[in-house]
């Protein structure tokens, strides 16, 4: 990868997230109230999520949307997803790491997904479709 | 189980192994929602796609 990316993978990434981690609060307190919004009252899917071809996982310019989309994330949000999702930390190791509690990271770790795949369907699969 | 709580569950599932009565009421709920289904298969693709970066 090009981007920011390489750099917090490639440096100490868990001596700077334990770092940044303790200095602020985790971001996201209220990212459930938002997430709250692609659902409706009664909890349906305000657009209900399609289904993704496999044959994207092949495609260098899917990786590069990806990459994008990635980049669009609260700095804090994309590295603690990263390390989850890119590295294959266990969540304990993650919440111990950087000081937070299992609920804050799932919750992160929730919102990340939900925004990636929106940045997806809207950049990627949608477009292709249409 | 409404979508919201499924989601939640669906993404919470990816990081931990759930208690077994979430797992499956989470199950019923996929086996009728195709939405829910959808969500879960792109958020394991989307783990795919990270693992694929670098």
């Amino acid at each position: 990868m090009r981007t920011w990316l390489t750099g917090i993978l490639k440096h100490k990434i868990v001596d700077s997230m334990r770092k940044s981690g303790r200095e602020q609060p985790v971001e996201g307190d209220a990212s459930l109230e938002q997430l709250d919004a692609l659902f409706d009252a009664t909890g349906h899917w305000r657009e209900p999520p399609q289904p993704w071809p496999e044959q994207a996982l092949e495609s260098k310019q899917f990786l590069q949307v990806l990459e994008d989309c990635l980049a669009r994330l609260p700095a804090r949000t994309a590295r603690m997803f990263l390390m989850r999702e890119h590295l294959g930390v266990e969540t304990k190791e993650i919440c111990k790491e950087l000081g937070v509690t299992s609920t804050h990271a799932w919750v992160l770790l929730y919102r990340a997904r939900q925004a990636l795949r929106e940045c997806l369907q809207l950049n990627w699969f949608g477009a292709k479709s249409k | 189980m409404d979508c919201r709580r499924a989601a939640q569950l669906i993404s919470r599932g990816l990081d931990e192994s759930l208690p077994w009565p979430q797992r499956f009421a989470l199950r019923l709920h996929l086996a009728i929602c195709d939405a829910c289904t959808n969500f879960s298969r792109n958020v394991r693709l989307l783990r795919d796609a990270i693992r694929r970066l670098v």
